[in-house]
């Protein structure tokens, strides 16, 4: 019997289990690979690379790499795998493009005389050892390459890690940036919603019904048309800015938009229903009569709340808190629509090398950093996790 | 509590409840402005917004994209999720809090992630740009909110009927059919309509794995709202919001009715 209940729960479990396998999992575990992969410059110059595996990345190469380079340049030229392995190596080191087409044009031409004076005759470039130390970076699998420049490093030829250069680094300032919105974020929602969630509990009952709608009808609407709304909102010829024109706050309209302030204003406003719910679902467990019994116990106002009512909302604030952080730092749409260049996270990026320079292993690099991110915070904190029941409060 | 902190509290959290909501109250009236671009107070009021909604050949495209893309999934999502809770709650599996945590991650996954991965993985298969691509992902997407819907009505399913129907001469079939679904139903239901407001708001995925003619509601406004703000995108929004307001009521109401029926045969 027990093992018939079994086969049948497995059974009826396999269906969204296969889907959720093969339509989820699967993309994102291979999208992920290819931050700790190499697979252009390889199919394209496998004989290069053989020859460069001995190579101390100190000195140029030796003659064999200078006539496995030929060889490949002008096989993958033919073969039409070039274009990819060129755009891989040009987002290692910008201008390689057009050194690798170059020399592949003029070696297909024919080569006379020994390939290192002709490849060198081709392009100067490849006198130098850092064109080379490219390939080496972009030729094996796993790879660390994307992850370091994720975190804005690199390898130099020789293969000791390095920081880029000063004008390069950027992934950094946006990592702290992702984490810096997402705790001001927070915080602001919690600031504004645990004397709101407070008040869900504490007022009369023709009030709750008014002021939980007001918490449940945003956290229903769809996040555009919120980020929609704040957009008309905070406008040059905005209702805000009419506003404050007319009482004077200010001379002429002032620029909201594409701010810092406005991305977190926008921010807050759509999070806060998700501090808000999992707050009031544990308030409303408290017994009032402890309050009660505190203060005939002789407990002031003040004692009532910070000895008997906050120690037990802290669950609810944990796990308001844990989803409004992860959520904000995964946000795309709001800050792309109202923030300007400076107020964009991680998730700009990781669609910015996923479509505009279609540097995937970058993508896929900081989209592990993100996603590494977030399954450490659940992890640390997930015991507060009420995640999954709070959209049906 | 003295009387002014009393006050202040109650002020605060009004001012905050109105925070809350004066932003789609405010987009509403816009919306009916006879104005041509946004002026506020509206100068007069009509429908023009509205009517050119409904002309548009892109909103309308827009709009039964997002019907269909929507009702697809959600019956997908609706499904899979049903059987998979009823699974959940029927045996304890070995490997159980694997297989959940895998049902649910796409919950967790941060969506642009999901939206950069499906692209890359469905273009090589031609989904990329389809219909089926979208439905596919937004099923993914709204499952895990049928799975725990469900699960949580199946908390308060009392056991013995199923064995009170088997003993009856029912089939496990049968048994599913004409006791267990019945009780199950303002569940399910609720789960498809968090499953159908999922696709309703998804907006990252469509803009990365929809083409132009999968243009659905909210990747419609997103390009609108890269540009200047057209009057129609309130318009639109206004229609969103309404649609929001009738799923919000029917969560409400099916929530309410699947807590009576679970805590009927227990209490």
């Amino acid at each position: 019997m027990r093992a018939r209940a079994r086969l049948g729960a497995a059974l009826l479990l396999a269906p969204l289990v296969l889907f959720v396998a093969v339509a989820f999992v699967a993309p994102i575990t291979t999208m992920l690979w290819r931050g700790v992969s190499d697979t252009e410059v390889p199919r394209a110059f496998p004989r290069t690379l053989a020859a460069l595996a001995a190579w101390d990345g100190r000195t140029l190469p030796g003659d064999d790499a200078f006539a496995a380079l030929a060889e490949d340049l002008i096989a993958a030229r033919a073969a039409g795998t070039l274009n990819a392995a060129a755009g891989r190596l040009n987002s290692d080191t910008p201008g390689l493009r057009t050194v690798v087409f170059a020399t592949a044009r003029r070696l297909a031409r024919g080569v006379e005389g020994p390939a290192r004076e002709a490849i060198l005759a081709a392009d100067p470039a490849w006198g130098e050892i850092e064109t080379w130390g490219a390939f080496r970076r972009a030729g094996s699998t796993p790879t660390d390459t994307h992850l370091l420049a994720a975190l804005d490093l690199r390898r130099t030829a020789d293969g000791t890690i390095t920081e880029v250069g000063e004008e390069q680094r950027l992934f950094r300032t946006v990592a702290l940036r992702t984490v810096w919105i997402g705790l001001l974020v927070t915080v602001l929602c919690l600031v504004l919603g645990y004397p709101l969630a407070a008040a869900l509990v504490f007022a009369p009952p023709r009030l709750v019904g008014l002021l939980l709608f007001a918490v449940l009808l945003p956290f229903w609407t769809s996040l555009i048309v919120r980020t929609a709304a704040w957009m008309v909102l905070l406008a040059r010829e905005g209702i805000i800015n009419q506003g404050f024109v007319a009482l004077g706050v200010v001379v002429e309209p002032v620029q909201m938009l594409f701010t810092r302030t406005a991305v977190l204003i926008a921010m807050v406003h759509i999070l806060l229903p998700f501090m808000v719910l999992p707050l009031y679902a544990v308030m409303r467990q408290i017994p009032r009569a402890q309050l009660r019994a505190a203060a005939s116990l002789g407990a002031g106002p003040l004692a009532q709340v910070a000895r008997v009512w906050l120690p037990q909302t802290l669950p609810g604030v944990g796990a308001g808190a844990l989803m409004v952080f992860i959520q904000a730092i995964g946000f795309y749409v709001t800050p792309a629509l109202i923030g300007g260049g400076a107020d964009q996270m991680l998730p700009y990026f990781i669609g910015f090398y996923a479509t505009q320079t279609v540097n995937w292993g970058l993508a896929a690099a900081l989209s592990l950093l993100l996603l590494a991110g977030t399954l450490l915070i659940l992890a640390l904190f997930g015991r507060f996790l009420g995640l999954t029941q709070i959209r049906a409060a | 509590m003295s009387g002014i902190g009393r006050l202040l509290w109650a002020l605060f959290a009004g001012a905050t409840a109105l925070f809350l909501v004066a932003p789609l109250l405010v987009v509403v009236p816009l919306s009916f402005s006879s104005a041509s671009f946004l002026e506020f107070p509206p100068p007069g009021l009509s429908f023009r917004w509205y009517e050119a909604l409904w002309q548009s050949p892109f909103w309308r495209l827009a709009a039964l994209n997002t019907l269909l893309i929507g009702t697809a999934s959600t019956a997908i999502a609706t499904a899979l999720g049903t059987l998979a809770a009823i699974g959940l709650w029927l045996a304890p599996l070995p490997g159980r809090p694997v297989l959940f945590g895998l049902i649910l991650s796409p919950m967790i996954v941060p969506v642009i992630i999901t939206a950069v991965a499906l692209t890359f993985a469905f273009a090589p298969i031609g989904l990329a740009a389809s219909h089926w691509g979208l439905i596919l992902a937004h099923a993914a997407l709204g499952a895990p909110f049928v799975v725990v819907t469900v699960l949580a009505t199946l908390s308060g399913f009392d056991r013995t009927l199923l064995r009170a129907a088997a003993a009856c001469g029912a089939g496990p079939v049968a048994a599913f059919r004409r006791v267990m679904l019945p009780l199950l139903l303002p569940g399910v239901v609720s789960g498809a309509v968090f499953a159908f407001a999922t696709s309703l708001d998804e907006t990252v995925v469509v803009l990365f794995l929809g083409g132009p003619e999968q243009r659905t509601l909210p990747r419609q406004m997103f390009a609108g709202l890269k540009d200047t703000i057209e009057l129609t995108i309130l318009a639109a929004a206004t229609v969103l919001i309404a649609a929001s307001t009738l799923l919000l009521i029917a969560a409400r109401l099916l929530a309410a009715r699947s807590a009576r029926l679970a805590s009927g045969p227990r209490r």
